[in-house]
């Protein structure tokens, strides 16, 4: 479903050209559940901006379902991030004026789905991940774990077929932390394709697969079978 | 998208920040009230004048003895100007259809006495068709009876600060006053008039015109009042009037006939100029409320970067985020534009209350106008920040960059 060939991805910071991506290649089959993994620096970020279609590979190309995604006009990304993919965040990005409904009914508002249609989806992600009850609550009035599971209803209510998240347990204690994993899991044993950022041994060692980068490179690409908790 | 969606979660985004909205809100109700009242203020003035001139009669002529010349000495041979009478008044009357009433008007400043009171006064000579002429209310008695103009009995009529300095605190019917050297019956008082374009209708007394030209030693009158039967044919009428009077003068044209067009046309160029550089001082205040939208509007964007970054990742299009941030910079104009022009009519009715005689009242024109301009502002003032928006690259903006 995913396919990089020799991505590359360079900034220019000042005179300096840096490069984040060196040579990626890399396939990821539908219903996979993938952890990528390294040091700060070392380029996780941004492989995931880049299947996320929120950055685009300076040389190389992404194919997603056999759509050249590096080679679309930028505005043909948002399309494929509404559609396509939903991202968990690791500082969470709610609208603190939204209610936990709100938040999730967002991508459905700009993407102009009906109410109706609208409510009743909302209705049944929060009931996924154990929300209904806080549905009205804001996000200052929930916890952090309550705050990323709203996160998580949010980025699956357009049913997309990739869930990107990004370090998700990164600000978490380690009781809800786990619960945020699970549910992930879940999520990928309905088929749901998930690709987690972390730096958490742990967590990473929860995934059947395990890419490890370090500058830029793919340095270690192993799979475990049924390492599943 | 839907519009309804787009609205509310404008609004939403709004309240999150009601300090901020709220002030540069008011930014735009002082600009939209300030254009709404200085317009109320310039338009109030034009009626004010253009009312004055109505008071006066707009279907009014004036015949001025003398010809007043544009360029040249006095002609030093012949030539000599011929008085205006009362008799030219009644041919002017009879020969002349485009005339109405012609009022013979004589004016001479007399010692007026009534027992130990006294006080100089203006004794205007006039004819019984001045009543309506000058639209002259009585509330007390009655105006000048008609009559032969040339004798006429020895009534007066009196102005209403002149009845009370002479008569306070009685009834002035039937008494007897000294004007010069004559004595005159009052029969009627005339309503409070106040000034109108320098002359107080209050301070005069009228006698009939053979009186009034015989108290001031003369033969000829002081002006004539013409009312025409309708404002179009001023001209026409004009004309006729100088060609009776030449005719009368053997052949001399020694009259000037002035129309009331000419004085409040100029007053209404000069008044529409005035109440146009009023809305133009009033409309800075409006860019420079619109300059506050877009502070506000920038701040907000700057606050809200990660939340623009978040609307990217959710697949929310470039398009998207600038009708975002265009709306609520239209909801702030707008709503400040209508709490403006609410602020703009307050204001108007507080100086019709301090100052009930001015007739404030705001152009429609300003109200659509400040309206539009103001939804206007909120837009052209709301683009920029919305392309800058627009613009953020998602992955910095998440970063909160």
């Amino acid at each position: 479903m995913i396919a990089l060939s020799h991505v590359e991805r360079v900034y220019q910071v000042g005179d300096e050209e840096v490069h984040a991506l060196r040579d990626v290649d890399l396939a990821i089959e539908a219903g996979e559940h993938v952890a990528i993994m390294g040091p700060s620096g070392s380029g996780k970020s941004t492989l995931l901006n880049i299947l996320g279609a929120l950055d685009r590979p300076t040389a190389g190309t992404y194919r997603l379902d056999g759509l050249d995604v590096g080679a679309l006009g930028e505005d043909r990304l948002p399309e494929i991030r509404r559609h396509q993919i939903g991202f968990v965040f690791q500082s969470f990005h709610l609208v603190p004026r939204l209610t936990a409904a709100g938040n999730v009914e967002l991508p459905m508002v700009f993407a102009g789905l009906p109410r109706r249609e609208r409510l009743e989806r909302v209705g049944r992600a929060l009931a996924a991940v154990g929300l209904t009850p806080r549905a009205t609550h804001r996000p200052d009035q929930l916890s952090g774990g309550e705050r990323q599971r709203t996160a998580i209803a949010r980025a699956i209510v357009m049913g997309p077929k990739i869930l990107l998240a990004d370090e998700p347990t990164g600000n978490l204690d380690s009781a809800s932390g786990g619960e945020v994993i699970r549910l992930l899991e879940r999520m990928n044993a309905e088929g749901l394709t998930l690709i987690v950022v972390t730096h958490d041994p742990a967590i990473g060692s929860r995934a059947r697969r395990r890419i490890r980068l370090a500058d830029g490179r793919v340095v270690e690409d192993v799979r475990q079978p049924g390492s599943v908790a | 998208m839907k519009t309804g969606d787009l609205l509310r979660f404008a609004a939403g985004a709004l309240s999150g920040h009601r300090l901020r909205a709220g002030l540069s809100l008011l930014g735009v109700a002082i600009g939209v009230g300030s254009v709404i009242l200085l317009t109320s203020l310039g338009e109030g003035a034009r009626r004010y004048v253009t009312g004055e001139f109505a008071v006066l009669g707009s279907n009014l002529l004036i015949v001025i003895p003398g010809k007043i010349e544009t360029s040249g000495a006095p002609p030093i041979f012949g030539s000599s100007t011929n008085d205006l009478t009362v008799e030219d008044a009644e041919a002017i009357e009879r020969q002349v259809p485009l005339v109405r009433k012609v009022v013979p008007l004589v004016v001479v400043l007399v010692k007026a006495q009534v027992d130990s009171l006294e006080r100089d006064v203006v004794v205007a000579g006039v004819s019984p068709a001045m009543k309506e002429v000058r639209k002259i209310a009585v509330p007390i008695g009655q105006y000048l009876p008609a009559g032969d103009l040339d004798r006429g009995a020895r009534v007066a009529v009196l102005g209403a600060k002149i009845r009370n300095e002479l008569f306070p605190g009685r009834n002035p019917l039937g008494a007897a006053i000294r004007l010069g050297d004559e004595r005159f019956r009052v029969i009627g008082v005339m309503g409070q008039r106040g000034t109108s374009l320098g002359e107080n209708l209050d301070e005069v007394i009228h006698v009939p015109v053979g009186l009034g030209l015989k108290m001031a030693n003369r033969r000829g009158l002081f002006r004539m009042l013409i009312e025409i039967t309708s404002h179009e044919d001023a001209e026409a009428a004009k004309a006729q009037v100088l060609a009776v009077l030449k005719e009368r003068h053997g052949g001399v044209e020694d009259v000037t006939i002035l129309t009331q067009d000419a004085v409040l046309s100029t007053f209404n160029r000069i008044l529409a100029i005035l109440t146009a550089a009023l809305a133009g001082i009033a409309a800075i205040s409006l860019s420079v409320a619109g300059i506050g939208i877009m502070n506000v509007m920038l701040v907000s964007v700057s606050e809200r970067t990660r939340e623009i970054g978040l609307l990217k990742a959710l697949g929310v299009t470039r398009g998207q985020v600038v009708a975002v941030f265009l709306a609520e910079a239209a909801i702030l104009s707008t709503i400040g534009g209508l709490i403006g022009v609410a602020l703009g009519f307050a204001l108007g009715r507080a100086v019709i209350f301090v100052f009930p005689e001015y007739p404030v009242a705001a152009p429609a024109w300003a109200v659509v106008a400040a309206i539009g301009v103001s939804v206007a502002v909120g837009l052209v003032f709301g683009v920029l920040p919305a392309q800058r928006a627009a613009k953020l690259d998602p992955v910095a903006a998440l970063a909160g960059r």
